[in-house]
């Protein structure tokens, strides 16, 4: 392909004139993104946690990558297909710096606002005095003015300049950072995992929080060397384990088989109390994250409302088994009424899937939104205190009987024996019906369901298995739940369950087991559930902004997840692979030509 | 696939054709059971309700016609919502889930303008100004609010399958909702007291209404033959038709598509913000979950009054005030279930459920665009 080249007279005019529109509107976005991350509270929530210890906290970290991303857009070289690759030029760094400055005269624009008009925070309770003298980094209003142009317009060339090392140096610094990062964040699993070495948590970790510099620059050394020598390396071994992956020898998989097992029965004695709790809360998202996936990712129905299986399972099991359930006490044991929990959710879901048959995709997400909150009202209601006990809920639900012990609340170690149990039963249970008869049916009818009518799929049929396995998939974590906490409550089924639950299939991969486990372990893992704290417990509050802004992201840049399903990434990508293919037959034509 | 070889192929199709009616009409039996059922519950419900009346217990008649028109003051609210929600799924097929926050964005935003008149006391030496000052701070907002999750996020959606969209909403709704949580702060703020001029109630043909709600009505009405004039006699206003109609027609005929969409979410939000003074007016109280729900029951009175059609939208937002604001007490209170008014949102989302369910196209006929339609 030829490049043209523009006259460059003709270039020069237009040229300076689109590079100031771009500087400015980079600075207003990076500007406005730093005022919004104070004005939200971001920063001085953040600010408690240490990322490394003097130096860097959480809140600066947030704030000050913003005019590092802003720097790094100006260089940033993206491969488009069929255009030539615009070349590095110096001249991006001056521009990435400007950018930066007029983006720190921003904040210190905003910070003297915030300052002299201390009657803003009446309105806005995050404008606080604490935060001025964050944002100014300690320098006061007037002296910001000069300090953060400055040091935000470093941050941005240094993010700009980026781009000029080397392809392996660059990737051994992200690994590096990367590493340093997650080192911080996860101190309370690394603390957690080296009980039996206190030496290695008391090396990395400073009293209070975060690395201390010296681990810092240990750690960040260590792992961007690494990353240096074996770059080259592991493609090669990428190579490997993707052929040994897509010819599965009976050896290798039992072996992993294996080998996963081991992990599986040895890797919960290695944890302490918190990750005990947050495996479980993990796996209770992970198995209902598995069942709206077979609903969602498998027959391409929107369910908004399916927290109200959960529910189902968790007030049908609390009913059956607790002595002290309003109306009908059986006081069944835990396995005893759990076939009778798999019947309930079963109807449930045909009722719910029954009346939604014929219906849009649009509509039906917003009536399935309807059913879940009309459950949680009529559950809550006082109408209806007298079956389910209304606010109050149903308390004192037994544990699961496991060989003479219970496994309840207060034996967290063994509930993540339990948890695992239930997600493995779950992944199995999707991942057969995936390539089973009905799970052809599901990609059929989610394609186009006219035309999977027209061939002989019974969509009516499909549908209904849809809803009725995402149902008693949810209605294991709902029979978990009541046994795990002891007690169940109609405010613990809200519709953000729902959506976070939707956020992590979409996240992780729609339609794909293993995305549907990353979502889960990433999301609810760091940022936790709607009730449950994530490892990042400063997270808390911010935790609905960020999956309501993952959630869009998701769907303006990577609509087919993390880890998506080969399929639903070709269906999502239809028109780019057809383009692909028109270009192949124009450039294999034009060979041909120029061959005659 | 055997057992099917050695049969005659035509007793094979009729057999299963047969087949299938059978099972089309096990679904339809469900459908006609739910439809008798809801019928039932209803007139069962009225004829309970009207003995008590008649009995001389529950609310007496002056009772029932305060709810009466309060019902009808939130319904014309509902209505003005609904327009939002209609006009963008009549022009671009799919729900724009955000548009609650929108809403709420007014609310909030009008508040700190009220907040600050009322310090100033110009919210009592001059309410007139005050209000229509609030009501342009509120519309000014939603409006902005609007164009911008146009331009960042729908715009570059535009042709992906239905479902992207309407997720990508739900993403932004929460984004909005939790980012004003974070301005304004978790809790309640409340309006300042009408003012006087407000304060009082009018008689109308012997009937007493109170001026709130008698305003709310009438900025209703006013809002709605403002919107009329626009979409109808000016040029935008035929251009946002054209594009309903089919925006591939209309970009032909030399109208900016997407300059015409953003005029939609545009007005849309403009409407959003009057509504948001009706909130104001009528509840007074706002925080950042204030859009949610109401904005669930605006799409419920949108798809009522059939999606796309304007004068439906408002109906539909009528028809809905009055069914939530009297079917618990009406019907629910009828069958004698306790704490019926604890169940206004389940009602409202009951009818949500069986409108779409029985008469997605609505009471008024849906205008959808030529791709949309089905």
């Amino acid at each position: 392909m030829t490049s043209v080249t523009a006259p460059t007279v003709l270039q020069t005019n237009t040229f300076a004139k689109e590079s100031l529109r771009e500087v400015i509107g980079v600075a207003l976005i990076a500007g406005l993104t730093m005022i919004y991350v104070s004005a939200i509270g971001m920063v001085v929530v953040f600010d408690k946690r240490l990322i490394i210890e003097p130096i860097l906290t959480m809140g600066y970290l947030v704030l000050f990558s913003i005019p590092v991303f802003a720097g790094h857009r100006f260089t940033r070289q993206e491969a488009l297909e069929g255009l030539e690759v615009t070349p590095l030029s110096e001249g991006d760094i001056a521009k990435a710096a400007v950018a930066g400055a007029l983006a720190g005269l921003f904040l210190a624009a905003f910070a003297l606002i915030v300052d002299t008009f201390p009657q803003l925070r009446g309105t806005f309770p995050n404008l606080s005095p604490k935060m001025v003298e964050l944002i100014t980094l300690g320098y006061g209003t007037s002296a910001a003015l000069v300090v953060l142009p400055v040091v935000s317009a470093l941050l941005a060339a240094v993010g700009a300049s980026v781009a000029w090392l080397p392809r392996k140096l660059y990737k051994a610094l992200l690994v590096g950072i990367s590493t340093v990062l997650i080192t911080s964040v996860f101190d309370a699993v690394i603390d957690d995992f080296f009980d039996w070495l206190p030496a290695i948590p008391d090396f990395l970790y400073a009293p209070v929080s975060g690395l201390t510099v010296v681990s810092t620059i240990v750690v960040f050394s260590l792992s961007a060397t690494l990353s240096f020598v074996l770059s080259g390396r592991d493609t090669s071994l990428r190579e490997r384990l993707a052929t040994s992956a897509s010819v599965p020898g009976k050896r290798n998989q039992m072996i992993l088989i294996g080998l996963i097992g081991i992990a599986i029965v040895v890797f919960p004695q290695f944890l302490g109390g918190i990750l005990n709790e947050l495996f479980t809360n993990v796996g209770f998202f992970l198995i209902m994250g598995l069942g709206l996936n077979v609903v969602v990712g498998y027959a391409g129905l929107l369910d908004l409302g399916y927290v109200a299986f959960f529910a189902v399972g968790a007030y049908t099991m609390a009913i059956l088994t607790s002595p002290l359930s309003p109306f009908f006490t059986p006081e069944l044991s835990w396995w005893l009424a759990f076939p009778f929990v798999l019947i309930v959710a079963t109807i449930a879901g045909l009722l719910v899937g029954t009346p939604v048959l014929r219906m849009r995709g649009d509509y039906l997400a917003i009536v399935t939104l309807g059913f879940g909150e009309i459950v949680r009202i009529t559950l809550l209601s006082d109408w209806l205190e007298p079956l389910f006990g209304g606010a109050q809920g149903i308390r004192q639900i037994p544990g699961i009987q496991v060989a003479g012990t219970e496994v309840s609340a207060i034996t967290p170690e063994l509930m993540v024996y339990a948890m695992m149990a239930f997600v493995f039963v779950a992944a199995y249970i999707s991942w057969r019906i995936e390539h089973s008869r009905v799970g052809r049916a599901w990609a059929a009818m989610r394609e186009d369901e006219d035309v999977a009518e027209a061939v002989g799929v019974d969509t009516v049929k499909a549908k209904l298995m849809a809803f009725i396995t995402g149902a008693i998939i949810a209605s294991f974590a709902g029979a978990l739940f009541a046994a795990k906490v002891g007690s169940v409550f109609a405010s613990s089924f809200q519709i953000v369950t729902s959506i976070i639950i939707l956020v992590i299939v979409i996240v992780g991969g729609m339609g794909n087991i293993a995305g549907v486990a990353v979502g889960a372990l990433i999301l609810v893992g760091i940022l936790g559930g709607p009730n449950q704290p994530g490892l990042l417990q400063e997270f808390g509050q911010f935790k609905l902004l960020l999956y309501g802004a993952l959630l869009v992201y998701m769907m303006l840049k990577r609509p087919e997840g993390i880890l998506p399903s080969k399929q639903r990434q070709q269906e999502l990508h239809q028109e780019e692979v057809l383009q692909d293919a028109w270009l192949d037959k124009v450039d294999t034509a034009a060979e041909q030509e120029n061959a005659n | 696939m055997t057992a099917t070889a050695k049969k005659p192929p035509e007793t094979e199709d009729s057999r299963q054709r047969q087949r299938r009616a059978l099972r089309l009409s096990w679904v339809d039996l469900f459908l006609w059971a739910i439809r008798i059922a809801a019928i039932i519950i209803i007139v069962v419900g009225l004829i309970g309700s009207i003995q008590k009346f008649i009995a001389g217990e529950g609310i007496s008649a002056e009772g029932w016609r305060d709810l009466l028109v309060s019902s009808l003051s939130q319904g014309a609210m509902y209505g003005l919502l609904a327009l939002g929600y209609s006009m963008v799924y009549g022009v671009l097929g799919f729900i724009n889930f955000a548009h609650g926050e929108v809403f709420m964005s007014g609310t909030m935003v009008g508040f700190i303008a009220a907040n600050w008149l009322f310090e100033n006391g110009i919210w009592d030496s001059s309410p007139i100004l005050s209000l229509l000052l609030v009501l342009l701070v509120a519309m000014v907002t939603s409006t902005l609010l609007a164009v911008i999750i146009e331009r960042v996020a729908y715009r570059r959606l535009r042709g992906s399958p239905r479902l992207i969209p309407l997720i990508t909403s739900i993403g932004m709704s929460f984004f909005i909702q939790y980012s004003f949580a974070g301005f304004f702060g978790a809790g309640f703020n409340t309006y300042p007291p009408p003012p006087e001029i407000l304060a009082g109630s009018v008689t109308i043909f012997g009937i007493e209404i109170r001026t709130t709600q008698l305003t709310v009505i009438i900025i209703a009405i006013v809002a709605m033959i403002g919107l009329w004039y626009f979409v109808t006699k000016t040029k935008t206003g035929r251009a946002i038709r054209a594009v309903a109609e089919d925006k591939e027609i209309a970009g032909l005929m030399g109208i900016n598509v997407d300059r015409t969409i953003v005029a939609v979410f545009a007005v849309g939000g403009a409407m959003a913000g009057v509504a948001a003074l009706m909130w104001a007016l009528l509840f007074r109280s706002v925080n950042f979950l204030t859009g949610f729900i109401p904005g669930i029951k605006a799409f419920t009175a949108a798809v009522l009054g059939g999606v796309g059609n304007m004068v439906g939208a408002m109906g539909g937002g009528v028809l809905l005030g009055l069914f939530e604001g009297l079917g618990p007490l009406l019907i629910l209170g009828g069958l004698g279930i306790e704490g019926a008014t604890q169940l206004k949102d389940a009602v409202a989302f009951m009818a949500l459920v069986l409108v779409l369910i029985f008469r997605p196209s609505g009471l008024f006929g849906e205008r959808l665009g030529s791709e949309d339609r089905v």
